[in-house]
């Protein structure tokens, strides 16, 4: 599989869709599969006994007496109160995503425009606290944070999430600013532009694909995220993933794995709204640049 | 740009990342080079449900008062970066002393936790690393030659892997690798052998950690170079068409090359991802089998009771080592660029 | 031993009467906030003493979360330290002590410990450090109907048998992996070592010291039965924990079982399972080496603590809350969550295996300071023994290396 990029010359436009056609499948697959498993029971959809069952929902007519059955939904939704969870990842997330992007942008640009030696080391500098893993990081706040009486809120985490993903961020813009010529803010600057005027008038109407790729990756970033979230919130304040954890983690008992199930499905819903709604925005945004050359 | 506009454009981002990963790497590395008090142990009587026994227990008040002398614990230097936890000097050289083949020394170095963990690290990442690349780039070229109407829908279902959370998307592919799960048990009738198992060997298990690092994983390097296509300037490549270019040159001479800074960035940050491979470990119960630098960190802060801060820090600083090493052939990269730029 | 076992079965049948008592809450308005893990039981206990001294607290917050052991220590160290009670289990509770953030409770039960039975105090050198509510221990679990039909006589009860039986049933052609026990690398594998070096009555310390000792005659023998064991168990077993094991047990796919008490409940209820599966599974003590001997076996519990850096009346308030949980009604109403500890309790099919490996004379998990450094290096280097890579001396001996590195580093040894 991996050779056919190579080939593409030989094999020409067929191997590239065959590809394209293979990876949608590949990636696609355990995603409806997860949806399907959703409205099984677990002895169905982690069937230990015969993975059949989780098509046909052998255990699922037995319990319930239809092939299909919502109880996971049930569960996580009204019983656990999953609903209080994702209005937290709804917070956390709007938040880091804006936060992110605002600061970064405003780095990313000056890196990318900045010939001077510090700034390469800055951009080094970034490499390396990325590379701290992030357990460590967390394990040396909860003293702190714990001390300070800041443990358990939101705004916390969110400035830790900012915080730790600003690496990222800064590398990814930067990487795009490079691709936008020089000539295009100078040139402003040159006509009497302030360098945030420059900024302001000239680079940001150009930015969005960068802009929201980025943003696309700091919202799975903060959305996905497990250590920092796991450990740095409370109880009252958890956001979705440590939520769908704790419903399968060590306490496992019967038939809560499933609230985990559905609640990965309902989790992954308003997602797969969103982007199909800004899927215009955000193909859009993307192929803007091409315009501008 | 001139350095006024430039501290006021990058204050908030640095101020950021000072306070909240740099002074903890300091911290952390001053940490690693310490270890903890000695433990005054006194034998106590332990009784419960089940009964009383002898046993010991801290004594608080003589480890206080130690505790207070040195608030950070006794100063080791760099024994903590040596000791058999990490680089394992003494059982290394004793190993080479007693070798009897390049292979019982090399059996009996994996045997010991850190290179074993830092053999398996650096397996995924050189093999997961250019197939990402590579992979990416050639759907995201395929994903653009699209009709306008497919590349919506294509762009949304690539990006399913990187959607469905870590943490329960390797589970579910848990269950589907298992022996009676669809993955498993349709390997087992294609080879023919029913005692296969993706668990059991350690091969299998390698090759299945690898399998979801670039199924994981794509979605970043696909959307970044597709993205990135979206700027290729459109002139030069009619230019190059209008010369005689075929499609596999205008490929090569036109857009890879203005996407060599993207290629760079996705290289630095899947090295850096991959040398820090953690969550399909755990996900997937693979620690009998792959261990990896980022595990161990987690091992000595989560699962020894009291976390051992010491050695967690010493094997991070190391793994930010490690990762500097790997990727100076593309920092180097990096620096001739900027340096080109700036003059 | 023989007062052990008295006390156990006397809490466990309920025969400690102390009577019923009304809830009495400590001092007013004060602020009362636990720490817990996300167990049904732990839920049922808060939930009682919130409804029963929520009214005259001027706070009453719980923070049930699977990460309450790895943010515990942090929490409880600064002064108020965020929460006033940790519910905790044996290894938890010395987590706690080895920093002190724990107050001993001896006043605060001689007020309001009127309903908690003696033997429920867990204590140190006479200091009251928690007060335990429920047990829990891993032990057997067997398929009669597969048995009888391998022609296998009554029920395990040592590892011989077992192993007999094992090897009936695969001859049988019945199970090719008859056996699951939890035996995925790391905390589980450790366990699973433990659980049968008590029974071949292995120390894992030299006493008084930190100095290691499971590389034994005793630690040999027990990895020689751990190899055993797992010729009949799934080639997986290395990734099996409790969620799996159950799995396996629930599908039918498996006729002899070490697994934890706490699953029995959810392994005999109609969900899940087959009517073949639950009506024929009995639960019966941990193994042992001879007929009679020690069960392989470590005897747990889950009981609350008070913390050190919160004021008295908070620490009464609480201790307060949380004893007046510990009524017979509580427990009636959460009978099968647990294996109860107190009084109202009815021990069903579910519990009958925790009970009798109690009775049997199973000893607690070592309450030392060190032993979390000890399990987990078990945990990391026994997988290499088993897959069959190195000898079980060679295990042994990475095991104390890997202890002594991470002992030196703690401060337990020079």
């Amino acid at each position: 599989m991996a050779t056919k990029a190579d080939t593409r010359l030989t094999v020409g436009k067929t191997i590239s869709y065959a590809l394209v056609a293979l990876w949608l499948i590949i990636a696609a697959f355990p995603f409806f599969w997860t949806f399907w498993g959703s409205f099984k029971v677990q002895a169905d959809f982690l069937s230990k006994a015969d993975w059949m069952n989780a098509l046909t929902g052998a255990n699922t007519i037995e319990q319930t007496g239809s092939a299909f059955t919502g109880a996971g939904y049930h569960g996580a939704w009204v019983l656990e109160g999953f609903w209080q969870n994702a209005l937290n990842t709804g917070v956390v997330v709007f938040s880091v995503v804006v936060i992110s992007l605002t600061i970064g942008t405003l780095g990313g640009y000056a890196l990318a425009r900045s010939g001077f030696r510090y700034a390469f080391w800055i951009l080094m500098a970034a490499l390396v606290f990325r590379a701290m893993p992030h357990i460590t990081l967390v394990s040396g706040y909860m003293l702190p944070f714990f001390e300070w009486n800041i443990w358990g809120l939101l705004p916390t985490t969110i400035i830790v999430l900012v915080a730790i993903n600003q690496p990222f961020t800064l590398w990814m813009l930067h990487s795009f600013f490079l691709n936008i010529p020089k000539d295009l803010d100078e040139s402003a600057m040159v006509d009497g532009c302030t360098r945030f005027q420059a900024f302001r008038h000239v680079i940001v109407p150009v930015m969005w694909p960068g802009v929201i790729t980025t943003g696309l990756f700091s919202f799975l970033l903060a959305y996905n995220d497990f250590t920092v979230t796991a450990m740095l919130l409370s109880d009252e304040n958890e956001t979705i993933i440590p939520a769908i954890n704790s419903f399968m983690g060590t306490t496992q008992v019967e038939g809560k794995i499933m609230y985990a199930v559905a609640a990965v499905v309902s989790a992954t819903a308003p997602l797969f709204v969103l982007i199909l709604f800004f899927q215009r925005q955000i193909v859009s945004g993307l192929t803007a640049g091409a315009v501008k050359g | 740009m001139k350095h006024r506009t430039f501290f006021w454009f990058i204050l908030p981002t640095l101020s950021a990342m000072i306070l909240f990963i740099f002074l903890p790497i300091i911290s952390v590395f001053i940490q690693s080079l310490h270890i903890g008090h000695e433990q005054v142990l006194v034998v106590s009587e332990s009784c419960g449900p089940f009964g009383c026994n002898e046993t010991v227990a801290v004594d608080l008040e003589a480890t206080e008062k130690l505790r207070q002398e040195a608030p950070l614990g006794q100063f080791n230097g760099l024994a903590t970066y040596f000791n058999r936890s990490h680089l394992a000097s003494v059982e290394v050289a004793e190993a080479w002393r007693t070798r009897q083949s390049f292979g019982s020394f090399f059996s009996e170095i994996t045997n010991l936790p850190f290179y074993r963990a830092l053999f398996f690290t650096a397996t995924y990442t050189a093999i997961v690393t250019p197939l990402v690349i590579v992979l990416g780039l050639a759907i995201a070229v395929g994903v653009n030659n699209l009709h306008r109407l497919l590349k919506g829908p294509s762009i949304f279902v690539s990006l399913l892997p990187f959607l469905v959370t870590p943490l329960v998307g390797s589970l579910i592919l848990f269950w589907m690798v298992d022996t009676d799960g669809i993955l498993g048990a349709s390997l087992q009738t294609l080879f023919d052998d029913p005692s296969l198992s993706l668990k059991a060997s350690t091969a299998l298990t390698w090759t299945m950690l690898i399998v979801y690092g670039v199924w994981h994983t794509l979605p970043f390097s696909f959307i970044t170079f597709y993205a990135g296509l979206q700027t290729v300037p459109t002139d030069t490549l009619e230019a190059a068409q209008v010369d005689g270019a075929t499609k596999w040159q205008r490929m090569m001479y036109v857009v890879v090359p203005h996407l060599i800074p993207l290629v760079s960035f996705v290289t630095l940050m899947l090295l850096m991802d991959n040398f820090r491979v953690f969550e399909p470990i755990v996900s997937f119960s693979a620690e009998a089998h792959a261990t990896s630098l980022s595990w161990i960190i987690y091992n000595d802060l989560r699962e020894s009771g009291n976390p051992l801060y010491g050695s967690a820090g010493a094997t991070s600083i190391m793994t930010i080592i490690g990762v500097c090493i790997l990727l100076m052939p593309v920092l180097i990269r990096i620096w001739r660029d900027f340096n080109r730029k700036a003059h | 031993m023989s007062l052990r076992n008295l006390t156990l079965t006397g809490a466990l049948l309920g025969l400690m009467s102390t009577g019923a008592h009304a809830a009495t809450c400590g001092p007013d308005g004060q602020s009362i906030r636990i720490l817990a893990s996300d167990f049904p039981a732990i839920h049922a206990v808060a939930d009682a003493a919130e409804a029963a001294c929520a009214g005259g607290a001027s706070e009453f917050t719980r923070n049930h979360t699977t990460e309450a052991r790895q943010i515990m220590n942090a929490a409880l160290t600064p002064n108020p330290s965020e929460y006033t009670s940790v519910i905790v289990a044996n290894s938890t509770l010395t987590q706690l002590m080895n920093d002190g953030l724990v107050r001993p409770l001896n006043d605060l039960v001689d007020k309001y410990g009127e309903n908690i039975p003696e033997n429920l105090l867990i204590s140190m050198n006479g200091n009251v450090m928690a007060v335990a509510f429920m047990a829990n221990a891993q032990h057997m679990f067997s398929r009669t109907d597969i048995l009888e039909q391998a022609g296998v006589e009554g029920i395990p009860a040592t590892f011989d048998e077992l192993l007999s039986a094992a090897e009936k049933i695969r001859a049988a052609g019945i199970m090719e992996h008859p056996l699951v026990m939890n035996m995925k690398s790391g905390w589980n594998i450790g366990e699973s070592f433990n659980l049968i070096f008590m029974a071949n009555d292995g120390e894992f310390f030299e006493p008084g010291t930190a100095m290691p000792t499971v590389n034994s005659e005793a630690g040999i023998a027990t990895l020689n039965t751990l190899k055993a064991l797992v010729e009949y168990a799934n080639p997986d077993y290395l990734t099996h924990a409790s969620n799996e094991t159950q799995a396996l047990w629930e599908a039918g796919k498996a006729a002899l079982g070490i697994m934890w008490g706490s699953r029995g409940a959810a392994i005999l209820d109609d969900e899940g399972s087959t009517e073949e599966v639950t009506s024929n599974t009995v639960l019966s003590a941990a193994p042992s080496n001879e007929p009679g001997g020690t069960p392989a076996a470590t005897l747990w519990w889950d009981g609350f603590t008070i913390a050190s850096n919160v004021s008295d009346e908070e620490a009464e308030a609480t201790f307060a809350a949380l004893a007046s949980a510990l009524t017979p009604e509580m427990v009636a109403a959460n009978n099968d969550d647990a294996v109860w500890l107190l009084d109202g309790f009815t021990p069903g099919a579910a519990a009958a295996g925790v009970s009798a490996t109690a009775q049997a004379g199973a000893k607690p998990y070592p309450m030392l300071p060190q032993i979390g450094l000890i399990h987990n290096a078990l945990g990391a280097e026994l997988s290499d023994f088993l897959k069959g890579d190195e000898s079980a001396e060679q295990a042994l001996a990475d095991v104390e290396a890997a202890y002594m590195t991470a002992a030196k580093e703690a401060g337990f040894v020079k």
